[in-house]
């Protein structure tokens, strides 16, 4: 500790470009932690699902309906417990910048299969009662700044026109990955508006044995196989991870940009601190005869790239993790329970660890071993 | 008794093809106690032997013994901490660390010891008493003239209590008055302090407060004088 005033004067030697440094590595770590968690959220996305739920969806592709004609046939199969439907709608709100996913669903069977959404015990009941009712996220209702009662007018993308919902209930998720950013409203206003009764999106089935969820899943496929919608049937997770697919190759996009710009702080920071160094050559000189070991100086200079690559370090992880928790951050609603988490947060220790073992290394090496001789020409 | 004993040196510089020789074979003792001043034209090598009495550079043969140890034995991890322990060294110029304080400047060779905080700031304040300046302890640098930055650097040479002061050309950027003062001060740690003074300097009126004279050409030790004598 004795000889931190000594490295701290040095690094106030040059504030503006100590402050520089510092601030990129912050911002390095910053973006680093973001696009990290831009990773995990949807892979906690692709993960989330009850191992009791499956999902059927017609196997030619998730945008073609199944007939609602399937819902007594499957809830009469050995293992399920219960079966839901729902329908992807695709409606936007105002100018349509502000995107928000939008379902229309069974709302009895949909509320009971998905207790993870959690409704006030009245607006369930409202819901229920009133065909145009629709229920919606908090962070989605304090978006728009919506109320209870309010009459909340989408423009239909896929199904087109205007459709006027009233909100009746405003829902809570209990797990984090659960979307608090949607809309959902009733499947039977859809098939009314649309006069198109009997069709659905999907089905979600709860199965009574997690382990028989593969024969259940085979049991279903094959059940439809030979009609003109044939299902193809798996978990929940599956479903879900299906989705995470459709993003691309992200996690690799990510992890590279994210590589990319720690790099490009590394070079930053290096020569940064070697220019730091090679400023005060003499001062090394007139250290080492003092008296200061060649061992000494590197520990000084390390200490140096240590407490400027930390402290961007704290600020641009510590940074990250208190934004996105203060803002409760989505991404619109696209990636729900956007948080840093511990992993990405030491990670990204570690990778403030080797910027600054690499950005420090070299100048403490050359601290280290210039020769008192030399080092004192630039003394006199 | 000799503090200093070099004996039968031999330095060699190798810049691009040429060989430079800059001591063949040199010998002579600085006694304990003494306050010797050593002159010569640029490139006789006063410098180098400077640097080769601090243990900075080492001879291409021969011995440098220092208080009985064998300086060029040691390994530079020895040699450092030996230099924190015996050696006290002031430059001509860009002496003192810029962005610490005279008090931080002169705490630097303490920072070596086991000394508390409390005792360090003893000492510093002491040496800085003993060159006039437990005034300006706060100040950095670029406060203070030139000759009192090396008022302070001296203060830095002498915290430790080192067996030897070595000083190369310490009046050299100095104007009369604060040359006049240095010159004062290190006699006086000479006469009062009893300290071992070697000065490496161009100027006969710096030569005129040391004890011995000691004349340098081309590497060889031409004139030994005591001055007054």
């Amino acid at each position: 500790m004795k000889y931190l005033p000594l490295v701290l004067a040095n690094l106030g030697r040059h504030k503006r470009r100590t402050f520089l440094t510092m601030a990129s590595v912050a911002l390095a770590l910053f973006l680093f932690a973001s696009l990290r968690t831009v990773v995990t959220t949807i892979a906690a996305g692709a993960q989330f699902g009850s191992a009791r739920r499956l999902v059927a969806t017609n196997a030619t592709g998730i945008v073609f309906p199944l007939p609602l004609a399937y819902a007594g046939r499957l809830r009469a199969l050995p293992g399920v417990q219960a079966v839901s439907w729902a329908n992807w709608f695709g409606g936007r709100y105002g100018d349509g910048k502000r995107f928000f996913a939008t379902f229309a669903v069974d709302p009895a069977s949909y509320l009971e299969m998905y207790p993870e959404i959690v409704l006030p015990a009245d607006q369930r009941e409202a819901f229920l009662r009133e065909r145009s009712a629709a229920i919606v996220g908090r962070r989605l209702l304090d978006v728009f700044g919506w109320r209870l009662g309010q009459d909340v007018t989408l423009q239909g993308t896929i199904y087109s026109g205007d459709w006027t919902f009233t909100i009746r209930g405003v829902y809570t998720p209990s797990d984090p990955v659960i979307n608090d950013d949607m809309l959902i409203f009733r499947h039977d206003y859809l098939d009314e508006r649309m006069n198109r009764a009997g069709f659905a999106g999907w089905y979600i089935l709860r199965i009574d044995d997690p382990n028989n969820a593969a024969g259940i899943a085979k049991v279903v496929d094959d059940q439809f196989r030979n009609s003109s919608a044939p299902t193809k049937t798996g978990t929940e997770q599956a479903f879900n991870a299906s989705f995470a697919t459709m993003w691309g190759n992200v996690s690799l996009l990510m992890n590279t940009i994210g590589m990319a710009v720690v790099f490009a702080i590394l070079l930053v920071t290096a020569n940064a601190m070697m220019m730091s160094a090679r400023e005060r050559m003499g001062e090394v000189a007139v250290l080492k005869t003092i008296g200061f070991s060649d061992r000494r100086l590197f520990g000084l200079v390390m200490l140096e790239a240590g407490l400027i690559t930390l402290t961007g370090a704290v600020l641009g992880l510590g940074g990250a993790k208190l934004l996105y928790r203060a803002t409760n951050f989505s991404a619109a609603g696209f990636l729900p329970g956007f948080n840093v988490n511990s992993t990405t947060l030491v990670v990204g220790g570690a990778i403030a660890l080797l910027l600054m073992l690499a950005s420090g290394l070299v100048p403490a090496v050359r601290a280290a071993r210039l020769p008192v001789v030399q080092a004192l020409r630039h003394v006199e | 008794m000799a503090l200093v004993q070099i004996r039968d040196v031999y330095k060699t510089f190798q810049r691009d093809t040429q060989r430079i020789d800059v001591f063949t074979g040199l010998s002579l003792d600085v006694a304990q106690g003494s306050f010797t001043a050593l002159m010569g034209p640029s490139g006789s090598g006063k410098s180098t032997l400077l640097n080769l009495i601090a243990g900075l550079d080492r001879p291409t043969s021969g011995t440098v013994r220092v208080a009985g140890a064998d300086v060029h034995a040691m390994s530079a991890a020895q040699l450092a901490a030996w230099r924190a322990r015996h050696i006290g060294f002031v430059f001509q110029q860009l002496n003192l660390l810029p962005v610490l304080t005279a008090y931080q400047n002169v705490e630097l060779p303490l920072l070596l010891t086991r000394l508390s905080k409390q005792e360090r700031a003893e000492r510093v304040r002491v040496a800085l008493g003993v060159v006039a300046l437990d005034d300006r302890i706060h100040h950095y640098p670029r406060q203070l003239s030139g000759g009192q930055e090396q008022r302070v650097a001296i203060a830095r040479a002498i915290v430790a209590d080192p067996t030897l002061i070595l000083l190369d050309e310490p009046t050299g950027q100095l104007d009369a008055k604060s040359s006049q003062e240095v010159l004062t001060l290190l006699q006086r740690l000479n006469s009062e302090f009893g300290k071992t003074v070697v000065i490496v300097t161009h100027d006969a009126h710096a030569a005129d407060k040391a004890k011995t004279v000691l004349h340098l050409e081309k590497g060889a030790l031409i004139e030994r004088a005591a001055v007054g004598a």
